[in-house]
């Protein structure tokens, strides 16, 4: 017995030796902050990289939330021990970008590994999200989502209402919140991540502005202008629903989730990445539509922007590993690879022949509803109010928004006061950003 | 002849603190040190520009409405928890003390809570009064009561506190038991043969003789409420909502990790830490003059 783990030992000792001595591959660190089945996605992708070819070995590893690991990556970078690839949120894309010399831009790096890349490959609804104004792509795009509504068919007929006609409009979704809650439901809709929907994903699909300069897209010096006319009328839409409940504020992000699972709340607009949940949990048939809109605005219904995580390269690192980060990026993007992540998890695909190949493989008539995101999102071309925006400290922003909400819908301040002084705290955060990183 | 123990040289003694010296100047001065020098500072996130910026950090903080409404609510809120449980702590072990038999089960009950790290803590009481799935939430709203701390600020702060305080309440237990039977029973034999009542015993004798034990307990439980109670507001309001608990601690945490501004957020720390020296400075000038050892 024990010659026998002397032997091994020793036959380990040696394979070790001599794969030192022989190409032994490059490892390549990717940080990322996906859990459940997204997180065995992402470590099966991995996987099958590694073992389509033998120079270079990608390791993921899980490092906590989208926030702690993005401030992770910027210790390590501090501490000279950055990773060479790191999952970064949307709301996280400002900082990144900002941080020139610290990140290597993916457009470089496909161009300096001599890397097949074409830009036009990718959906422009996301790419643009992560692209600077001329179209050159920084970072690659990884988990996209964008919100839609839920609605449970159970509830509508129970409140009399068409379980296969879901509300398209925001007085027929209010209208029917109401009747939910003369049927007794607790509350006739919620709404998770309430800066992201309410807020961005609503200016974008109404065409409006949410900031100067694109959205933030066109520079650094941009600034907030959520409190339109527009916007405030739907914010103090919401506060008077919230008054008998047919809107039941119920979190500022994933917190309302389960109110729509267990059936107390008739309708969600939450994230098409909820799909998922909703299929294993529900006890009732639900469908899934496009965010609704005000008839009278112009131009509305424009298209929904992306929410998610992409993927940057950290500066620093050696040619070789720059192939190797460049060669995986390649394998990400190929349409095999795509459309079962986009299968699997929900999240968008990225590219275009990933998209058509789910199309073709039957995918959208099985499961009906996931497609709906992706039309709401490529249904027009973008516009500059809807191509996604980019803001420095959005993290904190999104919160100061979600804080004012909650101001206006505890009945606190009107909606016009609240949305003030979210743009007012916010304009102050971008002007602090600006001069940190100048 | 007064006798006392002298060590011959200073070699000694100085081997025998440097222990404690090294822990303290590691985990104490060297990073205080380094939070005072950074709240100098103005910089991005990765640290590729960083400029000298003298009390400009400190100037933004004090002009910031938010920032000094939140010295309001962290004073409330440390108050509240002090209070909270101190007060069932010490009646819980004015209790226990009398118990005779199975005093050891009730002891390691009372004890248990201790043992759970805050945030766990937060945890529990989160899912116990989410309104979307916790089960205490739901028999409110089921007796009427319009139950949604997401967005009813005096919910939230009262939520916050029950459990930053109920996690407490076992360590002051534990502190006045101790207090309690340290306290000859002699005394409060003679008093009773003198014909004192219960009552009028405790608040003469035994109340007076905890006071070393009450200050201390004082102390340690205004810095656990400054500090320590991280973990409950990250896991149940997240400081909202607005800004409703948002305790300084937390703002601390949320605009160093969250937000990356390691400058503004130092500076903060350097505020919460002078508030805290002076806190015990004036707790041990003005109420330890009060307090009686025995």
């Amino acid at each position: 017995m024990r010659s026998t783990i002397l032997a091994a030992a020793l036959a380990a000792i040696v394979a070790t030796l001599s794969g030192t001595a022989a190409a032994d591959p490059i490892e390549l660190q990717w940080w990322h902050a996906m859990t459940a089945v997204n997180g065995e996605r992402v470590n099966k992708i991995a996987e099958d990289f590694n073992k389509s070819q033998s120079e270079y070995k990608v390791l993921p590893v899980f490092k906590g939330s989208y926030a702690e690991t993005m401030t992770a990556a910027i210790a390590a970078y501090r501490a000279g021990k950055a990773p060479d690839i790191v999952q970064v949120f949307e709301v996280g894309t400002a900082t990144m970008m900002a941080a020139k010399g610290a990140v290597k831009p993916v457009y470089q790096l496909m161009a300096d590994a001599g890397e097949k890349f074409d830009p036009a490959a990718y959906l422009p609804a996301i790419s643009g999200y992560y692209s600077t104004p001329e179209g050159k792509m920084l970072s690659l795009p990884f988990n996209s989502s964008t919100p839609v509504v839920y609605w449970n068919k159970d509830a509508f007929k129970k409140a009399g209402l068409d379980p296969e006609k879901p509300p398209k409009t925001w007085p027929e979704t209010f209208e029917a919140a109401k009747k939910l809650r003369a049927a007794g439901i607790p509350c006739g809709f919620t709404s998770a991540w309430v800066s992201w929907v309410q807020i961005e994903n609503f200016s974008a699909w109404h065409n409006i502005p949410i900031g100067t300069l694109q959205n933030g897209l066109g520079g650094p010096g941009a600034v907030l202008e959520i409190n339109n006319p527009t916007v405030v009328r739907h914010i103090a839409n919401l506060a008077a629903a919230q008054k008998d409940k047919s809107f039941d504020y119920r979190g500022r992000t994933t917190e309302p989730e389960g109110s729509f699972i267990s059936g107390e709340c008739g309708m969600i607009q939450n994230s098409i990445g909820f799909y998922g949940a909703v299929k294993k949990g529900a006890k009732f048939a639900f469908g899934v539509t496009e965010l609704p809109y005000y008839p009278d605005v112009k131009g509305a219904p424009q298209n929904s922007i992306i929410g998610g995580a992409s993927l940057w390269v950290m500066a620093g690192k050696k040619p070789e590993e720059y192939k190797g980060i460049a060669k995986f990026f390649t394998y990400l993007s190929s349409t095999a690879v795509q459309e079962k992540w986009h299968e699997e998890t929900g999240y968008l695909p990225i590219t275009k022949a990933a998209y058509e190949a789910t199309k073709a493989s039957g995918f959208y008539d099985k499961n009906p509803g996931t497609e709906v995101a992706i039309e709401q999102m490529t249904g027009k071309p973008p516009t500059e109010n809807s191509r996604g925006l980019r803001f420095g400290n959005l993290v904190q922003i999104r919160d100061i928004i979600a804080e004012d909400l909650e101001g206006a819908f505890s009945g606190k301040a009107t909606a016009q006061a609240a949305l003030d002084d979210a743009v007012k705290r916010g304009n102050a955060l971008l002007r602090q950003f600006q001069k940190n990183t100048q | 002849m007064e006798r006392r123990v002298v060590f011959g040289g200073w070699v000694c003694p100085a081997i025998l603190l440097l222990p404690q010296m090294a822990v303290t100047l590691v985990f104490f001065f060297w990073p205080a040190g380094q939070a005072a020098f950074q709240s100098l500072l103005r910089g991005d996130a990765f640290g590729l520009t960083t400029h000298f910026a003298g009390i400009e950090n400190f100037a933004d903080l004090v002009a910031d409405p938010n920032y000094l409404g939140s010295f309001g609510i962290t004073a409330f809120f440390s108050l509240s928890v002090a209070v909270l449980a101190l007060a069932p702590g010490l009646l819980l072990a004015v209790m226990a003390d009398r118990v005779v038999r199975g005093a050891a089960v009730y002891k390691t009950v009372l004890l248990m809570p201790y043992a759970i790290a805050p945030a766990i803590a937060g945890v529990l009481w989160m899912f116990l009064f989410n309104p979307g799935i916790g089960v205490l939430a739901a028999a409110l709203r089921r007796i009427g009561v319009d139950w949604n701390y997401l967005l009813d600020a005096p919910q939230a702060m009262l939520l916050v506190i029950l459990a930053a305080a109920w996690k407490q309440v076992s360590y002051n237990f534990l502190f006045f038991l101790a207090g309690l039977q340290a306290i000859p029973p002699s005394l409060i034999e003679a008093s009773a043969i003198d014909g004192a009542t219960p009552r009028r015993r405790f608040w003469t004798i035994v109340f007076p003789l905890l006071a070393p034990t009450s200050f201390f307990l004082l102390v340690v439980n205004i810095v656990y409420a400054f500090f320590d109670t991280f973990g409950v507001i990250h896991n149940v309001t997240q400081g909202g909502p607005g800004q409703a608990t948002e305790i300084l601690v937390y703002k601390v945490w949320y605009d160093g990790v969250v937000g990356l501004d390691l400058g503004g957020s130092a500076a903060q720390s350097v505020i919460l830490m002078a508030i805290v020296i002076g806190l015990t400075a004036v707790q041990f000038r003005f109420i330890e003059r009060r307090v009686h050892y025995a």
